[in-house]
């Protein structure tokens, strides 16, 4: 009786508006997962041979580039399932607006598609090459002088290549991050913290996706050294996010109240940190330190919890507003 | 007076009694899709009982000067128009819904023919000099439509001499829906 009422009454009942927002289902999260792996993996293919100086040593990491593509390819696809427009998706491309995140996403990822196919074909061995040139398809296309053309251009250009690689894989992984971080509107997704939080994951999960294939030793001692820090970094990330969003206005403050004993607690905590970051990061480090032989619980681990975190960040953030 | 328009909406929380007259005529004059709607009526009651107070709004679009919809629109198909009055141009929409997460008062919505919908300010009728259709319907007078920079227009005189609030301030998209107290 003596308590201070607020009752709000609308009589708007749009569909995917009200009670709350819900226009983006399951196809947005598999997206911003699938770029995030992608970016991921474009990041750590560049970086394992500008460290190494030396091409892919091993035939996982020499393929790894056309899984790239095809999981990307996938990731379209379900971009475009989620277009309400979808015959109007071609005008991504008759513009460029360089406040939209989405716009500078369009085009990023025209980007992405030739720096993976080139670095795919400048880092096959001399057998593959050999390999490539004979398969059907090339052959009944007549591409046989284009392939050729593209590996001289990319053995003349390999460092060039992979520096572009690594910033489109930069570019794609920060982006999926600054589409929802741009969000005004959306206090749970309001953050600066959302690009670096996404591209951190995004190494993360590329490093899993490739620790989950047969690779080099050396490959595989680096990746994991690297997936620590990235796993580190995403932690802090997460600790940043959370004390932004609990310090912010009242707005802010419900946001985080949602991970901190709300809604998405649960699953938060228990998929994305615990499961997907906590326990494959003390794996890894127990396989460094101990030289343990290697499983696949800690990048099976990883995948799941980079997977949950855009689920419910994406669930999370809809449901988030300013009134 | 300024050379260029700045079409405002000016909402009087003191006569609007939620008869939903606006929501009505702005289907009928837009052919809004059956269970959508541009415009809508919120009842707000604030207070410790017995000294409750309620306050009624029509709220639609803002028609923001600073809208985000239209900063994150990858095609340029929500735009500002003349007047400032914050458009669609339907042929260009992808149906991405950036727009729709954007915006702070939920104004926007998918449209079932794909392309995103919202409030227009019933510009149709504003190029033809008449008022939008919500205003037009209003039995209590409680909308007034015009441009904010005549300062000899009705909307300008109102706000000078009301108190008027603008929902969601915080978000800084600076709305031209206003709402006198």
């Amino acid at each position: 009786m003596n308590q201070q009422l607020v009752e709000v009454i609308s009589n708007r009942a749009n569909a995917g508006i009200d009670p709350h927002l819900h226009i983006w289902g399951w196809e947005i999260p598999a997206y911003l997962f699938l770029g995030g792996v992608v970016a991921g993996l474009m990041i750590l293919l560049a970086g394992l041979e500008l460290r190494h100086k030396e091409k892919p040593r091993s035939a996982a990491t020499e393929w790894m580039p056309l899984v790239a593509v095809a999981l990307l390819s996938l990731g379209m696809l379900f971009l475009f399932l989620d277009l309400a427009n979808k015959e109007h998706v071609y005008r991504f491309y008759m513009t460029f607006r360089p406040t939209s995140p989405m716009s500078w996403g369009s085009w990023i990822l025209l980007l992405v598609y030739p720096a993976l196919l080139l670095m795919y074909v400048s880092g096959l061995s001399a057998e593959r090459r050999e390999w490539l040139l004979s398969i059907k398809p090339i052959q009944a296309l007549r591409l046989g002088a284009l392939v050729r053309w593209t590996m001289a251009f990319g053995d003349k250009h390999r460092s060039k290549i992979l520096w572009v690689t690594l910033g489109a894989g930069v570019g794609l992984g920060a982006y999926t991050g600054l589409l929802l971080g741009t969000m005004v509107a959306r206090p749970q997704w309001n953050s600066a913290i959302m690009a670096p939080l996404f591209l951190t994951s995004g190494i993360s999960t590329g490093a899993a996706v490739m620790l989950l294939t047969r690779l080099d030793k050396r490959e595989s001692a680096t990746l994991v050294r690297w997936d620590i820090a990235a796993i580190a970094v995403e932690l802090s990330l997460l600790v940043v996010l959370l004390l932004g969003l609990s310090s912010g206005n009242v707005y802010s403050q419900e946001a985080a109240a949602s991970f901190l004993g709300g809604p998405y607690t649960a699953s938060f905590w228990s998929l994305v940190v615990i499961a997907g970051l906590v326990v494959p990061l003390t794996l890894n480090v127990l396989e460094v330190r101990r030289h343990t032989p290697m499983t696949l619980y800690a990048p099976a681990l990883v995948l799941i919890g980079g997977l949950a975190l855009r689920a419910i960040l994406v669930t999370a953030g809809q449901a988030s507003g300013l009134h | 007076m300024s050379a260029t328009k700045r079409y405002s909406m000016v909402v009087d929380t003191r006569r609007c009694v939620g008869c939903s007259a606006c929501v009505l005529a702005c289907m009928a004059e837009n052919n809004v899709p059956d269970g959508y709607c541009r415009d809508w009526i919120v009842k707000e009651v604030k207070g410790r009982f017995p000294t409750l107070t309620q306050e009624i709004r029509s709220e639609r679009c803002m028609h923001c000067t600073n809208p985000p919809c239209v900063d994150v629109c990858p095609t340029g198909a929500s735009f500002v128009g003349e007047g400032g009055a914050v458009l669609i141009q339907q042929d260009d929409c992808t149906g991405c819904k950036a727009c729709i997460a954007s915006c702070p008062y939920d104004a926007r919505y998918v449209h079932p023919e794909g392309h995103v919908d919202k409030c227009t300010f019933c510009m149709h009728r504003v190029k033809r000099g008449d008022n939008p259709a919500c205003v037009s319907v209003c039995p209590t007078r409680a909308l007034t439509f015009g441009d904010r920079n005549d300062p000899g227009s009705e909307i300008s005189k109102l706000l000078a001499a009301r108190k008027w609030k603008v929902l969601e301030p915080q978000a800084g998209t600076e709305p031209n829906v206003f709402f006198l107290e």
